[in-house]
């Protein structure tokens, strides 16, 4: 890897990092409603498992989706527009936070229902075999979402046609308030997906180029084999589950979230860097000033656009004519 | 009588209801350690333990089906929807089995069990978290559906449906858990199917329910001062309904808007109306108007979703339709 592609890495995390702690912010004030379910922690999975994609390949999240988007390519601009709910916003201000959709960048969509979006990742990999491309499908979820029955039902498939799909589990070791321990029958998530004969693999999720390692496997086994994987992502979420929540909650300790911090992903991946002199502490401060600048002229963009007009209410409920 | 909120309300039902009788248990989400992501399970683990306040994973489907085997089994399980927008995973267990079980025996096993949970649309959650879909269940043969407005009505009717043989929907009003009201101090039991007259008026009958009713109220309360009587039912019980209370309020004030937060199509609102049509057609001055949802998924965006559920105005405007 280039240094330059590991600066792009970087920035790429710390871009997400600082979207995100604007948005808490904007939160705060009002400016976004319901809910908005933060990924500040979780950066490398994102940024290090798209990293290992073309940009023509698709990717399908949770609810927890902003981090995906915007690793995925979309304008920050429209994102945040789109959590202000405005008719500039990504999906004309219909989606908010948990849904985001972006048919330039091939992002097909954040979903709230957990475990609900695994089939329609699974048809989207359907759909690519069908059609003979040559694109891959990388579809996130939380460890929550294994243990739901579309978990099984879509390995079980994608295994059996031998499907271009890389299921990706984020596990931030919490569904809500509920520690993995207690909600699954093995803590070793990644077994979870023993039972359907795909490529199984547990990763570092705060190394962002471990993820992308292990993900570049796997996208070659999918684009190259037809063959699906599941990867689970040792990782962790900082705040609450969302905003509604505080942010350690009274299910972990403050001292557990301050422990996992010091596994920060972009600290971790600085540290590195400046280590082999790919940056120094300096330049590693512009860059985050450059994105901090960045992230005001976003909210300023968010800010003006209108809200959607009202005849946009019952617009593409349904649409008029033949396919 | 002491004034406690809506979510109090719920909690003394399943605290007292669990007392009383050892085969309830609680199971859901975070109803456990978390104490219920409304809070409605508030002390319960403490007071019960483990065994009968049961922390599930993420597996609607899952344990909803394992509360109709332990109904089968002689248990009365109460098992907790974090939202009913969930309840769509756990829809076959509960129309296919729950509700067919007796039928589909020749009456040898009953499934006495309760799913509850908050329903409707709540601010700017979006699509796929903003629903109202009392009118799925009240289609379903052979299921009750509760969908309660005030604290004293959600307690006695929680433990009506708690001792009830079949098994019930109980929905409760996600933006109503911090409403207040008065609740009586002694042991008291709704009945399931009886609605209630919440305002006399002569006028016109205004029937809403859950979180609507409280926005009848408010406009009846209005209305009242320019000199126009609402008569505001809530019917408590969607599923059966309380007609006859319906048709002998409509034959005193000659005219109906029912309000609904859910989808006009297919909304238990053409329900009502055509039984109010076949029971009570001569009594009508007016034709009925509902005031619904629009039928569209539930936009993000404030504005819009605003414009998307009853407000005052529509309200408003459809009795003035009925009156003229
Ligand atoms: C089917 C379903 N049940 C319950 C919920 C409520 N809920 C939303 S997120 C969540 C926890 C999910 O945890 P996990 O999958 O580990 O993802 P994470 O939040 O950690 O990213 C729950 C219970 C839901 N959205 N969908």
């Amino acid at each position: 890897m280039s240094p330059q592609e590991e600066k792009h890495l970087l920035s790429q995390m710390l871009l997400i990092r600082r979207f995100e702690e604007k948005a808490a912010e904007m939160y705060s004030l009002g400016k976004i409603g319901g809910f908005c379910h933060l990924y500040i922690g979780q950066e490398a999975v994102a940024v290090g498992a798209i990293s290992a994609l073309l940009p023509e390949d698709y990717v399908v999240s949770a609810y927890r989706d902003h981090g995906h988007c915007l690793a995925k390519g979309s304008d920050p601009k429209k994102v945040m527009a789109e959590l202000f709910g405005r008719i500039d916003g990504l999906c004309k201000g219909k989606g908010g936070s948990m849904h985001f959709f972006d048919t330039a960048t091939h992002f097909l969509g954040g979903y709230a229902i957990v475990g609900g979006h695994l089939p329609v990742a699974t048809g989207v990999a359907f759909a690519l075999k069908y059609q003979q491309k040559p694109q891959v499908v990388l579809c996130f979820f939380g460890e929550g979402a294994v243990n739901t029955g579309a978990f099984h039902e879509s390995l079980n498939l994608a295994s059996l046609w031998k499907l271009p799909v890389i299921y990706i589990c984020e596990n931030n070791r919490y569904g809500m308030g509920t520690p993995v321990e207690r909600a699954s029958s093995l803590y070793n998530i990644s077994l979870r997906g023993s039972g359907y004969g795909l490529h199984l693999e547990q990763v570092d999720g705060m190394d962002v180029l471990q993820v992308r390692e292990s993900v570049t496997r796997a996208v070659d086994r999918a684009r190259n084999k037809q063959l699906p994987s599941f990867l689970e992502m040792r990782t962790y979420r900082y705040m609450g589950h969302s905003m509604s929540d505080p942010s350690h909650g009274h299910y972990r300790t403050k001292d557990e979230v301050e422990e996992q911090k010091k596994r920060d992903p972009i600290q971790q991946f600085f540290k590195k860097l400046s280590a082999e002199k790919v940056l120094d502490e300096q330049t590693f401060k512009k860059m985050d000033q450059k994105i901090q600048q960045e992230i005001e002229g976003v909210i300023a963009y968010a800010d003006a656009s209108p809200f959607p007009p009202l005849n946009t209410l019952t617009t593409d409920v349904t649409v008029e004519g033949t396919r | 009588m002491p004034s406690i909120l809506y979510r109090e309300a719920l909690n003394q039902a399943l605290r007292e209801e669990m007392r009383r009788d050892d085969r309830v248990f609680l199971m859901g989400e975070e109803v456990g350690y978390y104490q219920g992501a409304f809070k409605v399970s508030k002390g319960l683990l403490e007071e019960f333990g483990e065994k009968r306040v049961i922390d599930t994973p993420i597996t609607e489907l899952g344990f909803t089906g394992v509360g109709v085997g332990a109904a089968m089994m002689g248990l009365r399980p109460v098992i907790e929807m974090m939202t009913f927008n969930f309840a769509i995973l756990a829809m076959d267990q509960i129309v296919n089995n729950a509700v067919k079980i007796q039928y589909m025996s020749g009456g040898q096993f009953r499934v006495p069990m309760v799913v509850r949970g908050p329903g409707g649309p709540s601010r700017q959650l979006a699509a796929q978290h903003s629903q109202s879909l009392e009118s799925w269940f009240c289609h379903v043969a052979g299921l009750k559906v509760v969908a309660p407005s005030t604290p004293k009505d959600a307690k006695g009717l929680l433990k009506s449906s708690i001792r009830d043989g079949n098994p019930i929907i109980f929905i409760e009003g996600q933006e109503l858990y911090s409403q207040k009201g008065e609740v009586p101090e002694e042991e008291y039991l709704i009945p399931i199917g009886q609605g209630e007259i919440k305002k006399e008026g002569s006028d016109v009958t205004l029937i809403a329910w859950s979180k609507m009713l409280h926005l009848a109220m408010d406009v009846a309360r209005d209305l009242e001062q320019k000199g126009v009587s609402v008569e505001v039912i809530d019917p408590r019980t969607l599923k059966p309904l309380d007609v006859p209370l319906l048709v002998s309020s409509i034959k005193k004030t000659h005219r109906a808007v029912i309000v609904e937060e859910g989808w006009r199509f297919c909304g238990l609102g053409a329900e009502i109306s055509s039984i109010l049509y076949g029971q009570a057609f001569d009594a009508f001055d007016a034709p009925i108007e509902r005031v619904t949802g629009i039928d569209v998924p539930m936009p993000y965006a404030k504005n819009l979703e605003k414009a998307a559920i009853p407000d005052k105005e529509r309200v408003m405007a459809a009795i003035k339709k009925t009156l003229n």
